[in-house]
């Protein structure tokens, strides 16, 4: 069974945002199956491509759980905080309060711009925090982004 | 310096002796070497008209004539480097205003740093033992964020004290003028005085610290544990390979472990800690000294914890987050975080109730004090449960959590025991996390993220259902206390 609150209805991260990942995912793959690989090339002995054969096969089975692994990233504008959840096998929920807010960063990639989606960074004075969501309607993130900093800054609090 | 007012928003100087604690004694001991070594020159041209070993440098300069060069030369260098210290000293300026503190300093590259007053999260007040001396101090005023500290380096010891008092003042909240109590002491008495001085501090430390508990702590430490299994280790490889290498090779290591635990005694000696109304005051230290001052509010988790060998003395440890992270190394290092080198029961009740006003009302400490000791099971935690045995062999019955309003408790360990008290109005997110194994055992973990720091506010293997009710409690109570708190004001009402 699975964790899950209760709560109001989760926010999905856009759909487009597969093709981002799966994109990323595979270009980092072949650089390390690669990169891997050349032990094997160059002395033929033939039992080296265990290795980038098995790292073949993880990212193989990373990939096709990537649809499913965006559709599990989710997260809720509270009344106080701000919650986000990800993870398929390893589930992550984070709750910030919007008066714990630091900063919020707008961050886009090459592959983010192709499809015109950004992914919006939270900041808090905690460094494992660690709150990134993914894959925001470039419009959507600047939306939220104001709504959070406003809402932290009518929460502020000392550190 | 010390019979005006420092924090009037004028520029001020530090103290004249500043260049000479910088730096100067460094001079002062190459001086002194070139001159010993003269002396055997001058010794031998009195007694044998020879000046001795041509090979030395200042025989050569003799005998070729350059002695009036060369004197002329140290001369000029001396006076630049005199010159180049008054300057320095003269530009390096600082100034105190209702909002923030700045200092000015620089020949050539001039720095100008300002820290606002109502981020302070402490003053440390340090005095090397060299600068104690002269009765100078070291005041260090130390903002939220990674080395972003204020140094005033160096102050008249009184002056420093007084300068603390009215930055406080002004950093509470309050809009009053200082109250003008001026202290006078002289130096005699500052070398005297006990760590706590004695402006608005209620002079008693809530905690002694018995000679015997210091050593024994020491000895009984994990540190020593390890040092005596490398010691049988060595012992060992020895007799077995009759090889007295290695025996050698330790040598270094001891010299380095007793100077470890030279400095840790050291310090810990004169440790004192003592509530006042601008917060806690910790003094540590014996020739060294350093005395920090945390403001309300500023403490962001707490961990009380007992190595193994303490256990039968019923020793333990506290330990700080704290947003600033001060650079200071020496003197104060250890008083950063650890607050309570090592204490009873008694002790960690007093210093709880300094650490955490408000929060620790005798309900709580009672609960705090019952999971510090229990072996678990029904005393008003909520433990995991049976079946997460598998990943917590021992401590299954002890590792649970217990909310209280304002704070959470987190407790683990029944070998080295740990708990872990988080006020939620300084938490800044929690987490709740569950991997494949936890899934299986219908278990699952709960992070509180706070800043960096010796304590790490975590729980594992908790009853998965519990957690997610945990979970959403913590962040109701993160949002509730915050709205309510205003500590870090604290004189503001």
């Amino acid at each position: 069974m699975r964790l899950d609150i209760a709560a109001a209805e989760w926010r999905r991260v856009s759909p487009k945002y597969v093709v981002v990942d799966l994109v990323g995912t595979l270009i980092f793959a072949l650089v390390v199956v690669a990169a891997t690989s050349v032990p094997a090339f160059v002395t033929r002995i033939v039992y080296l491509w265990a290795i980038p054969a098995s790292i073949a096969i993880v990212f193989i089975v990373v990939l096709s759980l990537t649809p499913r692994r965006v559709r599990a990233m989710g997260y809720q504008l509270r009344d106080d905080d701000l919650v986000f959840r990800k993870g398929l096998m390893f589930q992550r929920f984070v709750a910030v309060p919007y008066g714990r807010m630091q900063l919020v960063d707008i961050n886009r990639g090459p592959l983010d711009r192709a499809v015109g989606l950004s992914e919006l960074k939270f900041v808090t004075a905690a460094a494992t925090s660690g709150v990134t969501i993914p894959g925001l309607p470039a419009a959507d993130a600047e939306e939220l982004r104001d709504k959070l900093v406003a809402l932290a800054e009518s929460r502020r609090a000392g550190l | 310096m010390s019979s005006t007012r420092l924090a009037d928003g004028e520029w001020h100087r530090l103290h004249p002796a500043t260049p000479l604690l910088k730096g100067g004694i460094a001079l002062i001991a190459i001086l002194g070497v070139i001159i010993v070594n003269l002396r055997d020159v001058l010794i031998n041209i009195v007694f044998s008209g020879n000046p001795g070993d041509e090979y030395d440098p200042f025989v050569w300069i003799l005998e070729h004539d350059f002695a009036g060069l060369i004197l002329l030369g140290i001369v000029a260098g001396l006076l630049l480097f005199v010159a180049g210290f008054y300057i320095s000293w003269r530009m390096h300026t600082f100034r105190i205003t209702d909002e923030q503190v700045e200092v000015r300093s620089g020949v050539l590259f001039r720095t100008n740093r300002r820290g606002r007053l109502d981020r302070i999260q402490g003053i440390n007040i340090v005095r090397p033992f060299v600068a104690r001396l002269i009765g100078a101090a070291r005041l260090e005023i130390s903002v939220a964020g990674q080395d972003a500290n204020v140094q005033l380096a160096y102050l008249g010891s009184s002056a420093a004290d007084e300068l603390r008092r009215e930055i406080l003042l002004l950093a509470s909240g309050t809009k009053s003028e200082a109250a003008e109590a001026s202290t006078s002491s002289t130096l005699l008495d500052d070398l005297l005085a006990p760590e706590l001085s004695p402006d608005a501090a209620p002079p008693e430390s809530v905690v002694q610290m018995h000679l015997g508990r210091l050593i024994g702590s020491l000895l009984l430490s994990s540190f020593t544990v390890v040092l005596l299994a490398a010691v049988a280790g060595v012992i060992v490889v020895t007799a077995t390979t009759r090889e007295f290498f290695f025996l050698f090779g330790f040598v270094p290591a001891i010299i380095g472990m007793g100077s470890y635990y030279i400095s840790k005694f050291t310090k810990s000696l004169r440790y004192s800690i003592a509530g006042t109304p601008d917060g806690i005051r910790v003094g540590f230290g014996l020739l060294s000294t350093s005395n920090e001052t945390l403001p309300p509010g500023r403490i962001h988790a707490v961990q009380v914890s007992q190595p193994l060998f303490w256990r039968p003395a019923g020793w333990w440890e506290i330990k700080l987050n704290r947003a600033s992270h001060s650079s200071t190394k020496g003197a104060a290092g250890q008083a950063n975080t650890t607050i309570l080198p090592v204490g009873n029961l008694a002790d960690v009740r007093k210093v709880l109730e300094l650490v955490l006003p408000g929060l620790m009302d005798p309900e709580a400490i009672e609960l705090l004090e019952r999971g510090l000791t229990s072996k678990g099971g029904n005393d008003g935690f909520t433990n995991s449960p049976r079946r997460a045995r598998v990943l917590r062999w021992f401590s299954w019955r002890r590792n649970g959590f217990a909310l209280v309003p304002g704070a959470a408790l987190l407790r683990r360990g029944a070998i080295w025991r740990t708990l872990v008290v988080v006020p939620t109005a300084r938490m800044q997110s929690v987490a709740l996390y569950q991997g494949p194994l936890l899934r299986r055992l219908r278990l699952a973990g709960i992070r509180m993220h706070t800043v960096a720091g010796p304590v790490m506010p975590y729980l594992g293997a908790v009853d998965a259902d519990t957690a997610v009710q945990a979970f959403g409690d913590i962040a109701q109570s993160a949002v509730s206390s915050a709205s309510s708190d205003t500590s870090h004001r604290w004189r503001s009402s």
